[in-house]
C-alpha cells in the first residue's frame, strides 16, 4: 500500500483546494490577514523613535538658558512644551501626555561657569517606557553635548573632543526598524496559515465523518497525507510570495535576495509548520483543542522566541536552547538576511539545513500518526 | 447463487475507557442475494462490527474474513471491492454533488467512458441529475442518503456496507433506497444494512440482531417472529379514551408490550396466555380482538422480556390541567418566505387541550419551518401562530414559559453533569431553591439517572440522553410540549418509554406537538397534519389519512402507505 | 427577582462548561502560566549578552587600552578579535557579533597629536535596532576612556547630563512587561471564549433549546457576558499577583480604578466577540474571526511599539481599538499611580466603544434570533 495513484492524489488536493476557497475564514486567514499585518507592521510597529514629547521648565532668566531652550526646540527629534509650574509638568509626566521634561534652575548660568562633571540641568525621563526614555536620555543628551560645544566656540574655548565614531549600518543603512520588521513578519504569517489553518483540517474531517468515508476507499496513507501537504504548501507560497511583493512595492522595503532562495528557504519553513499543524490535527481529531494547541506549540513560539521583534541572544540560557527547537528561528533570521543583505548562500545554509531537519521530523511525526485504520 | 462473502468467529472488540466489550464473541456470515439487516438499538455494537468488516477496525479476538481475506491485512483488496456508507452519509458538504461523485469517482479509479456511463446511470438511478451543481450541504435528509450510496457504488463494490442510512430521512426516500438496494442485491452485490428501526430489519432477506455487543438473533425475519404466532393481536371498536385503557392493558400479566395504533391498541400478549375479556379493562361492550401478525420489533421486546408496564411516574408528579377543550395552538394563514422561496405556504390548523398533533412530511417539504414557527424559533412572513392564546411575535416570555421543548438532537449540555443540565433548565424556567432542588432529584428518581447525575451528559448513552432530555423539557411543568423528531436513532425499548411518559402527560392535560419520520410514533398521535410543498395537504386522524387512500387493491393501508400514497398522489 | 435568578442559571452553567472539562480549563490557564513564564524573559527590547568584534590595525598604547575595556567591559559577553577587513564582514554577515569595531594604523598617532581620531564601527542593520543599543555600549566605553585621558591631561570637558528615570528607575523590561501582560490575556480570554461559546450553542443545537425558553436575547447576551468577564477578571488577577509577588513589579496606582477600566474593556470585548460569534457559522470560523480581530488589535495597542510612534492617521484609526485604551489605564494605573481624572479619561473611550459593540451585537443577536 506504498503507491501513490497520481489521479487519486489530484483528487484529493483538488477537494482539498475547493474547500479552502469556499470557506470565508480561511481565505480571511489566507489572503486578507496577511495583508493587514504587513501593512501593520510596516506603518504601525515602530521601534525607532518619533518626535519625542518633552517639557521643559525654566527657572532660570539668563541668556544661556533661553539658548539652551531654543536649542531643544531647534530639534528635529524633541516636541518641546514650555511649563510654569512644576505640578503640572510632573503631572503631564504621569498622564503620557510627555515622555521626560528638563528643569533649568533657577541657579543654571552660575554653575555654568563653575567647571563640573554634571550638567546643571535637570533630566527626567518616564521610565514605564523603557525604551522611549532610553530615547529621550540620548536625544537630550545630544543636544546637550552640541549646545555646549557651540556655546564653547562661541566663548573661543574649544573643546576636544579627540574620539570620533563613525558608525555604519550594514545592510540597512538608514537603520529603520521595518526593515527587518516587515520579512520577520513574514513568519508569524507563514505560521498562521501553516500551523493554525491546517490543525483545523483533520479534525474537521474526523468531526465530520468524511474521514471515515476515504479511510474506506483505497486511498493509501501516503495520498492521505500528501493531499493535506500540497494544497497548504501551496497556499503558503502564493501567500508568501504575496507578502514579499506587498512588502517590497508596496511598503519599498529592499529586498536584495532571489528567488530561487526565497523559495528554499519558504518551502522548509512551510513544510515543518504545515507538520506541526498537521500533527497537531491528526493527534486530537478534535476542532477545538487542535487550534488550541497550535496557538500555543506554533504561534506563540514564532511571536515571542523567534527573534523577530525580541533578540534571542538576549533572553536567558534556557530559552536560549529552546529557541534552537523553534523552526520559525531559522526562517526570521533567513528572511531578514535574503531580504536585506541578499542570497547569502553560507549564511542561510546553516538555516535551511536545520529547516530541513524540522521539516522532515514533523512531517515524519504526522506521518507516523496518520492511521490507515480508525484507531 | 448465494455465496458467503463475509464471515466472522466470536469477534470481540473493546474500547479504552468503556466498561463493556463493544462486540463479545459475535459469529456470522453475510452472502449474496439478501440484504443483510444489521439490527440492534444505539450502542449495541452495530457500527463497530460493519468497521471490522471493512477493515477499519481490528478486532481484538476472533477471526474475520472479507471477500476471502483478512480485511486488517490485506487492505487493498478489501478496499478496493467494498463500497462503505458512513453514518452520516461521508459526504463533504462544501462540494457539489458532481464534486462529491468526482472525488470518489478517481479515488476508485473510475474513468473515461466508464465514468460517463457510470455517472449516467447513478445519477438516473438517485434521480439526482437535477441537482449535480447543488451543494451536498443543502440537500435534504433524502438526497443526501441518496448521494451517499452513489458515492459508495461507485467502483462495483462486491460488497456494500450502510451505517444507518434510514436515520433522519421520510418514508419515501426510504423505500426508493430500498428499491435501490434490492436492485443492487439482484445485480449479485452483498448488501449489510444496518439499523436500529426494526421495520426495515423486518424487510431484509436475513437479519443479524445485536444488543449490548452480543449476538441476540440470527436469521430470517420469519423465523424471528415466528414464536410470536398466535400472541398479537388488535382490540378494535374501542369507545373510550385509548391511552387510559393502553396503561391498564399493559398493567395486565397477560400482556407484555402494546402500543396505540390509530383508534386500536396493539397489544402482544405473553406466552400461552389467552386474551381477556375487553371489558375487565373498561374497553366497552363493542370492543373486540383481532389477531394481526407480529412484527420484528414486537419479537424484539419479547426476547428482551417485554415492554414497559404503562405507568407514567412522571404524569403523576405534574399537574393536573382541566381538559376544558379549548383550542390551544393555533396556525392561522402561517406562511415563511425565504426569497423566492416559500417554505410554508398559508397552512392553517388548531389543536386542542390534551391532543398529540402530529405533523408529518417528507424532507424539505416545509414540516420543520412550520414546526419552528410554531414554538417561535421562526418569525412568519404573514399569518399568525397562537400559543396558549398568546402570539408568540408579542408577549413571547409569558407564552414561551409555558412551553415546553425537545429536539432531534437532546439540546443538552454535553460537557456538564446531568445534574447540572437538570439545574440549568429548571433555572431559566424561574425554578429557585428548595422547590428547584426537590424537583431535580424528583426527575432524577422517575427517569433512574440517580447512578449518573454527576457522570457527564455526553457519556450517557442515548436512551439515557433522551430521558435526560425528555426530563429538563417537563420540569416547569409546561402546559404544551413540543418534541422534534423525539426518538430519532432510539431503540424501541427506550421509545416505548419515552410514549408512555407523553401519554400520562396528556391524560394530565398537556398538549403535544411532534414532528416525525417514524410512523408507528404518528400512530400515537390523535391527529395528523401532512405538509408537503410548503402546504398542509392532509388533516385528520391517523385513520381518517388511511381511510383516505383505501383502495380495492389495498383494503387496508398502514399510515406508511398513506403517506406515500398523500404524497405521491399530489405529484400526479 | 425572577430576571437575576434566571441569568444566574445561565451563568451558572456557562461557568461550569468552563471549567468542568479538563481541556478547558487548561485552555484558560495553561496560556497564562505559558506566558506569565515566557514573555518576562524573552520579550525584553534590551540588549544582553551582546557580542562585538574588534579589528585593531593599531600596535599604539591607546589602542589597545580601549580593547582591555572593551573586553572587561560587562556590556558585552561575547569578544571577538578578528584580523581582517573580510573577516569583520563575514562575523557580522554570519551573525557572530552585533557590531564590529576597526581601529585604523594611525589612531594612537593621531589621539597623541589632538587631532580627531576617527574609529569605524560596523552595524548589522538586519537587527538595527538592537545593534543600535550596542552601539550605546560602546559610546559609553569610548566617552569614559576619552574622560579619563581628558582628567589626567588636565583638560576641561563638556558636562553631561545624569537623567533620572521615573517610575522605573532601572528602566526593568519586566516593570514594562507584565503590565502589559494583564492587558494582553484578558482579551484572548474574554474575546475566544464569547466568540467560540455562542458559536458552540447553534453548532451543537442547545442554541435553539434556549431560544425557545422564556428568557430574551438580552438575558442570554448577559448570561454569556458575565462569565467571560469573570474569566478575565480571574486571569487578571493571577497575573497581577504573579507580577506584584514573584516579578516584583510595583504596583503603585488604585486596584478599583483597574478593575474599573477592566470592566469596561471586558464590556467592549464581549460585544466584539458576541459580533464574531453572530457572524460566524461555525466553531472555526469564530475562533478564525476572533483570532483575526485580536491580531492587528494586540499588534496595534502600543504593546510592541508606543501609539505615538504611529504615523498620526494611524493613531486616529486604531481609536476604536479597545485594547489599547486599556494597555494605557493598566500602564498608567500599574507604575505611576495615574490619577483618577487621567483613568476616567482613558474609560470612556471605553465606555463609547463598548456601548458600540454591544448594541451592535445585541440588534444582530436578535435578528439572529428572530
Amino acid at each position: 500500500m506504498k503507491s501513490i495513484s497520481l489521479r487519486r492524489l489530484k483528487a484529493l488536493c483538488w477537494k482539498e483546494t475547493l474547500q479552502i476557497f469556499r470557506d470565508p475564514s480561511s481565505n480571511l486567514i489566507a489572503f486578507v490577514l496577511p495583508v493587514i499585518m504587513l501593512l501593520i507592521f510596516g506603518y504601525g510597529i515602530n521601534l525607532d523613535s518619533s518626535r519625542l514629547r518633552i517639557g521643559v521648565l525654566n527657572e532660570d532668566s539668563g541668556k544661556d538658558a533661553h539658548a539652551f531652550v531654543s536649542a531643544m526646540r531647534h530639534s528635529a527629534w524633541l516636541d518641546v512644551r514650555s511649563f510654569q509650574s512644576r505640578e503640572l509638568m510632573e503631572k503631564s509626566l504621569v498622564d503620557s501626555q510627555i515622555r521626560g521634561f528638563v528643569i533649568i534652575p533657577q541657579d543654571f548660568t552660575k554653575r555654568l561657569e563653575n567647571a563640573s562633571d554634571t550638567a546643571p540641568v535637570q533630566l527626567v525621563a518616564d521610565g514605564s517606557e523603557p525604551n522611549i526614555a532610553q530615547f529621550v536620555n540620548s536625544t537630550v543628551s545630544g543636544v546637550w553635548q552640541s549646545w555646549q560645544l557651540e556655546r564653547a566656540d562661541d566663548h573661543g574655548t574649544k573643546l576636544q573632543r579627540d574620539i570620533v565614531l563613525e558608525p555604519r549600518y550594514w545592510f540597512n543603512p538608514s537603520a529603520e526598524s521595518r526593515n527587518f520588521l516587515i520579512p520577520g513578519s513574514i513568519t508569524v504569517i507563514m505560521t498562521v496559515i501553516g500551523a493554525l489553518l491546517t490543525s483545523l483540517v483533520v479534525a474537521r474531517e474526523w468531526e465530520r465523518g468524511t474521514m471515515e468515508a476515504l479511510l474506506a476507499s483505497p486511498v493509501t496513507r501516503a495520498e492521505l497525507l500528501l493531499s493535506k501537504v500540497i494544497p497548504y504548501y501551496v497556499l503558503g507560497m502564493v501567500s508568501l510570495l504575496l507578502c514579499v511583493g506587498v512588502a517590497h512595492w508596496g511598503l519599498r522595503v529592499p529586498f536584495r535576495g532571489g528567488i530561487l532562495a526565497l523559495s528554499m528557504v519558504g518551502s522548509f519553513f512551510l513544510f515543518s509548520v504545515l507538520g506541526i499543524g498537521l500533527a497537531i490535527s491528526t493527534a486530537t481529531r478534535n476542532q477545538f483543542n487542535a487550534a488550541q494547541a497550535a496557538l500555543n506549540a506554533a504561534f506563540l513560539p514564532a511571536m515571542m522566541l523567534s527573534g523577530f521583534i525580541y533578540e534571542i541572544s538576549s533572553m536567558p540560557p534556557f530559552l536560549r536552547g529552546v529557541t534552537h527547537l523553534i523552526p520559525a528561528r531559522y526562517f526570521v533570521s533567513s528572511m531578514q538576511t535574503i531580504f536585506q543583505a541578499g542570497s547569502l548562500w553560507s549564511v542561510l545554509l546553516p538555516d535551511i539545513l536545520m529547516l530541513m531537519a524540522s521539516s522532515a521530523l514533523f512531517i515524519g511525526l504526522t506521518a507516523k500518526l496518520t492511521r490507515r485504520r480508525m484507531e | 447463487m448465494s455465496d458467503i462473502v463475509v464471515s466472522f468467529r466470536n469477534v470481540g472488540k473493546s474500547f479504552e475507557g468503556m466498561k463493556n466489550p463493544a462486540l463479545d464473541g459475535v459469529t456470522g456470515e453475510i452472502r449474496t442475494g439478501v440484504i443483510t439487516g444489521l439490527a440492534g438499538p444505539d450502542g449495541a455494537g452495530k457500527t463497530t462490527l460493519l468497521r471490522i468488516i471493512a477493515g477499519l477496525l481490528a478486532a481484538d479476538a476472533g477471526e474475520v474474513e472479507t471477500l476471502g481475506v483478512d480485511p486488517v491485512k490485506d487492505v487493498a483488496t478489501v478496499r478496493s471491492d467494498i463500497g462503505y456508507m458512513p453514518q452520516k452519509f461521508g459526504l463533504y458538504e462544501d462540494l457539489t454533488v458532481i464534486e462529491n461523485l468526482n472525488l470518489h469517482a478517481d479515488l476508485r479509479n473510475v474513468v473515461g467512458a466508464e465514468r460517463d456511463e457510470t455517472f449516467e446511470r447513478l445519477l438516473q438511478f438517485t434521480d439526482l441529475k437535477r441537482f449535480t451543481t447543488r451543494f451536498a450541504g443543502k440537500l435534504s435528509g433524502g438526497m443526501k442518503q441518496k448521494l451517499g450510496l452513489a458515492c459508495a457504488l461507485l467502483g462495483k463494490p462486491k460488497l456494500l456496507l450502510l451505517d444507518e442510512p434510514g436515520v433522519g430521512v421520510d418514508p419515501i426516500s426510504r423505500k426508493e433506497l430500498w428499491k435501490m438496494v434490492e436492485d443492487l442485491v439482484n445485480q449479485g452485490i452483498a448488501v449489510v444494512w444496518s439499523t436500529a428501526y426494526l421495520d426495515e430489519a423486518e424487510m431484509c432477506g436475513t437479519t443479524l440482531v445485536l444488543n449490548e455487543g452480543k449476538l441476540l438473533f440470527d436469521g430470517t425475519p420469519a423465523a424471528m417472529t415466528a414464536p410470536l404466532k398466535g400472541r398479537s393481536f388488535h382490540l378494535k371498536n374501542l369507545n373510550t379514551r385509548k391511552r387510559p385503557l393502553l396503561a391498564k392493558a399493559l398493567a395486565r400479566d397477560e400482556v407484555s408490550d402494546g402500543t396505540i395504533q390509530g383508534h386500536n391498541l396493539r397489544l402482544i400478549l405473553t406466552d400461552h396466555a389467552q386474551p381477556f375479556p375487553p371489558e375487565e379493562i373498561g374497553a366497552g361492550e363493542s370492543a373486540r380482538w383481532v389477531e394481526v401478525a407480529p412484527r420484528f420489533e414486537d419479537a424484539f421486546i419479547d426476547r428482551l422480556g417485554g415492554g414497559p408496564d404503562g405507568q407514567s411516574i412522571l404524569a403523576r408528579h405534574l399537574r393536573e390541567i382541566p381538559h376544558d377543550g379549548n383550542t390551544v395552538i393555533q396556525a392561522v394563514d402561517l406562511t415563511k418566505k425565504f426569497g423566492d422561496f416559500t417554505a410554508t405556504d398559508h397552512v392553517t390548523f388548531d389543536v386542542h387541550r390534551g391532543e398529540i398533533y402530529g405533523l408529518l412530511g417528507p424532507n424539505g417539504a416545509g414540516k420543520s419551518t412550520t414546526f419552528k414557527m410554531m414554538c417561535g424559533l421562526l418569525v412568519p412572513t404573514s399569518g399568525q401562530a397562537v400559543v396558549v392564546g398568546l402570539d408568540l411575535r408579542k408577549s413571547a416570555g409569558k407564552a414561551r414559559q409555558r412551553l415546553g421543548y425537545m429536539a432531534q438532537k437532546f439540546s443538552l449540555y454535553a460537557g456538564i453533569t446531568v445534574r447540572q443540565n437538570l439545574e440549568f433548565f429548571s433555572g431559566i424556567y424561574g425554578l429557585h431553591g428548595k422547590s428547584q432542588m426537590q424537583k431535580c432529584s424528583e426527575m432524577e428518581e422517575i427517569f433512574h439517572l440517580g447512578p449518573f447525575r454527576n457522570a457527564r451528559t455526553d457519556s450517557l448513552s442515548l436512551g439515557y440522553k433522551q430521558r435526560l432530555a425528555l426530563a429538563c423539557s417537563v420540569m416547569h411543568e409546561p402546559d404544551i410540549l413540543f418534541l422534534d423528531e423525539p426518538t430519532s436513532g432510539v431503540d424501541p425499548v427506550t421509545r416505548r418509554e419515552f410514549w408512555t411518559h407523553i401519554n400520562g402527560l396528556v391524560e394530565r392535560g398537556v398538549t403535544v406537538m411532534v414532528t416525525t419520520h417514524f410512523m408507528d410514533e404518528a400512530e400515537y398521535c390523535d391527529r395528523i397534519g401532512l405538509i408537503y410543498r410548503g402546504q398542509l395537504i392532509a388533516n385528520g386522524t391517523p385513520d381518517e389519512l388511511k381511510e383516505m387512500v383505501a383502495t380495492d387493491e389495498m383494503p387496508d393501508p398502514t399510515m406508511e402507505d398513506a403517506f406515500i400514497e398523500l404524497v405521491t398522489g399530489k405529484d400526479r | 427577582m425572577n430576571f437575576f435568578r434566571r441569568v444566574g442559571s445561565l451563568i451558572r452553567k456557562e461557568l461550569q462548561s468552563l471549567f468542568n472539562d479538563r481541556s478547558g480549563r487548561v485552555l484558560l490557564f495553561m496560556p497564562v502560566v505559558m506566558q506569565c513564564l515566557l514573555f518576562p524573559f524573552a520579550a525584553t527590547l534590551e540588549v544582553k549578552n551582546a557580542s562585538i568584534a574588534i579589528y585593531n590595525e593599531d600596535q599604539g598604547t591607546a589602542a589597545v587600552e580601549l580593547m582591555q575595556r572593551c573586553a572587561s567591559s560587562g556590556a558585552f559577553t561575547q569578544f571577538l578579535s578578528v584580523q581582517s577587513q573580510d573577516q569583520v564582514e563575514e562575523v557580522i554577515a554570519k551573525r557572530k557579533a552585533l557590531l564590529a569595531v576597526r581601529i585604523p594604523p594611525d589612531f594612537s598617532r593621531k589621539l597623541a597629536a589632538g587631532e580627531d581620531s576617527p574609529i569605524q564601527v560596523v552595524l548589522d542593520g538586519r537587527r538595527s535596532n538592537s545593534s543600535q543599543i550596542a552601539f550605546g555600549y560602546f559610546q559609553n566605553i569610548v566617552e569614559q576612556f576619552s574622560k579619563d585621558r581628558a582628567k589626567t591631561a588636565g583638560r576641561v570637558l563638556p558636562t553631561e547630563m545624569v537623567p533620572r528615570f521615573w517610575f522605573n528607575s532601572n528602566l526593568d523590561y519586566v516593570n514594562y512587561i507584565l503590565p502589559n501582560l494583564v492587558a494582553i490575556i484578558t482579551t484572548i480570554g474574554a474575546l475566544i471564549i464569547t466568540a467560540l461559546s455562542v458559536a458552540r450553542e447553534r453548532e451543537q443545537g442547545t442554541f435553539d433549546q434556549l431560544m425557545v425558553s422564556p428568557l430574551t436575547p438580552e438575558m442570554i447576551m448577559i448570561g454569556k457576558a458575565v462569565p467571560a468577564i469573570m474569566v478575565s477578571f480571574i486571569q487578571a488577577t493571577m497575573i497581577l499577583v504573579v507580577a506584584v509577588f514573584i516579578y516584583q513589579v510595583p504596583f503603585r496606582g488604585s486596584l478599583l480604578l483597574l478593575y474599573g477600566g477592566m470592566f469596561f474593556y471586558s464590556l467592549a470585548l464581549i460585544g466584539v466577540g458576541l459580533l464574531i460569534s453572530a457572524l460566524s457559522k461555525t466553531q472555526q470560523q469564530a475562533f478564525l474571526g476572533a483570532f483575526a480581530f485580536m491580531m492587528p488589535a494586540i499588534l496595534l495597542s502600543g504593546f510592541s511599539s508606543p501609539v505615538e510612534n504611529m504615523p498620526h492617521w494611524l493613531q486616529i484609526l486604531s481609536w476604536p481599538n479597545p485594547v489599547r485604551h486599556f494597555v494605557e489605564i493598566v500602564k498608567g494605573v500599574f507604575l505611576k499611580d495615574a490619577s483618577l481624572d487621567r483613568i476616567i479619561s482613558v474609560i470612556v473611550p471605553l465606555a463609547i466603544i463598548s456601548s458600540f459593540t454591544l448594541t451592535t451585537a445585541a440588534i444582530m443577536f436578535r435578528r439572529k434570533s428572530a
